[in-house]
């Protein structure tokens, strides 16, 4: 099987400061993998670097894709990255306001990016606008008002329906589940599991709550300063962590 | 279909002076299609620990541990993901769920993880409540709420609702009453009878007695006994 995304010692350096260093892996198509490490380990630097958003010093990030099979995103042009972006690929925003526009009514925001693919028939567009809002749990009847009249949670909610109704196969997130409070977190976690096993989506989830990747993630890769300290299986790295720093990590979530 | 080698385990606490603490030596184990073992030994002897190893939650320091073929002490994470879908089920002493998942869903899950239909994954798991005395109106709920007897049965239903060919079983009677306990145990006669290989762990010894076809003392791999 070749894998959806293979990453070859990618590298981003901020001046003399490490971002990450020298950071491979592959994912394998249905595959979901958690980034853990505390803040400033250079986790969301790694995601922004294999998305595109910023252009690392070195490395490769090869994505299989749909026509041409494995090619290296950063070597791509950027309108052929910009279609990916729309395409198969889609990145969930820490704050939902980073990812919705937000003067355009809901409807628009899922809309928006079936229009970037080509649909344009008004009614189909909004028929699917209609079902997706009903998938992640947003009443129908809110479809013209705009996110900034949404909730925290129903914005985060919002964003990932308007990033996964051109179902891509590779979904980027950034603290999906930051800054809910946690009844809403959990309704947000079993949607993300139902929606990654309905559509075998591979996702990348960068965290700091090891309880969000103990339930989402199969994999789990550990950050500090920049580096790769521990790989493995999920339940594996967090009952058996064997790098000094994934211990201390593990031992210190607070038992409810 | 399970076979463990010269198994060795150790744990190294790299906050607590790196204190390197041995648990297991020479593991050497074999069940195959049909067959119960059961594993016997004091508290804190090393049965879960053993369990965990083969269920790849641990990491084993040295050895093999063959599972249906594939050797979980090397495998790749997605590999140990196919294994623990298709070939190997686990029923622990908790239950862990998604806070709101509905205990219906909780135990189709497995199948549906498998590619059954929706609506025979859903008979599998009434069929499986209804067997182990789970009350119609809580299926609709989330098991965070259920008592520790509830929780364990959801489990136990969630474990047997694929037909694994391998098996690990973590006491699946403790905290259960007669009727229900009888129940377990013809489940386990039945994955027996359909050539499942099982590992269990059974404080209870009728229950262990019953099931089970040979036992295996852990006692004897830990590593004070064999200096």
């Amino acid at each position: 099987m070749t894998p959806l995304l293979q990453v070859n010692r990618l590298t981003k350096m901020y001046g003399p400061r490490i971002g990450c260093k020298d950071v491979s892996f592959d994912l394998y198509p249905g595959e979901v993998m958690g980034i853990v490490g505390e803040s400033g380990s250079g986790k969301s630097t790694l995601l922004n670097a294999m998305a595109g958003h910023h252009a690392p010093d070195r490395g490769e990030v090869i994505f299989d894709t749909r026509t041409e099979g494995p090619r290296d995103t950063l070597k791509m042009s950027e309108p052929e990255r910009r279609m990916l972006g729309r395409t198969d690929w889609a990145f969930v925003h820490q704050h939902a306001r980073d990812g919705l526009r937000m003067s355009v009514s809901a409807g628009g925001n899922i809309g928006e990016r079936l229009m970037a693919v080509g649909d344009r028939h008004y009614g189909e567009i909004r028929a699917q606008a209609a079902d997706w809002l009903g998938r992640v749990e947003i009443a129908e009847t809110r479809i013209d008002d705009r996110p900034s009249a949404f909730s925290g949670g129903m914005q985060q909610r919002l964003q990932i329906a308007r990033n996964l109704v051109t179902a891509p196969r590779l979904v980027f997130m950034d603290e999906p589940t930051g800054g809910l409070d946690v009844s809403v977190q959990a309704r947000l976690l079993d949607l993300l599991r139902g929606l990654v096993r309905e559509m075998g989506l591979s996702a990348i989830i960068v965290t700091h709550d090891l309880a969000v990747v103990r339930l989402l993630a199969d994999r789990l890769m550990v950050m500090k300063d920049g580096h790769v300290v521990e790989s493995g299986l999920t339940d594996q790295v967090l009952d058996d962590p064997q790098h000094a720093y994934t211990q201390l990590l593990v031992s210190s979530v607070l038992q409810v | 279909m399970i076979e463990l080698e010269n198994v060795s385990k150790s744990f190294t606490l790299h906050n607590q002076g790196s204190a390197v603490i041995p648990v297991m030596e020479q593991v050497n184990l074999q069940v195959t299609a049909g067959q119960c073992v059961g594993l016997v030994g004091a508290s804190g002897a090393g049965k879960s620990t053993l369990m965990r190893l083969i269920y790849g939650n641990y990491l084993a320091a040295s050895g093999r541990i063959m599972v249906g073929g594939l050797d979980v002490a090397q495998a790749e994470p997605r590999q140990i993901i196919a294994l623990r879908r298709e070939t190997l089920g686990y029923v622990s002493q908790f239950l862990r769920v998604v806070p709101r998942v509905p205990a219906l869903d909780v135990v189709a899950e497995p199948l549906l993880a498998v590619g059954t239909t929706q609506e025979k994954a859903r008979d599998k798991a009434v069929s499986l409540l209804t067997e182990l005395n789970i009350p119609e109106r809580l299926w609709s709920l989330s098991p965070t709420t259920f008592s520790g007897g509830e929780q364990q049965r959801v489990n136990i239903a969630r474990g047997f609702a694929y037909d694994y060919p391998a098996l690990l079983l973590d006491e699946p009677t403790a905290s259960l009453d007669a009727q229900n306990r009888a129940t377990v145990l013809r489940l386990i006669e039945g994955a027996k009878a359909r050539g499942a290989a099982i590992i269990g762990i059974f404080h209870d010894e009728a229950a262990r007695n019953q099931v089970c076809d040979s036992f295996v003392d852990v006692s004897i791999f830990s590593p004070q006994v064999a200096a």
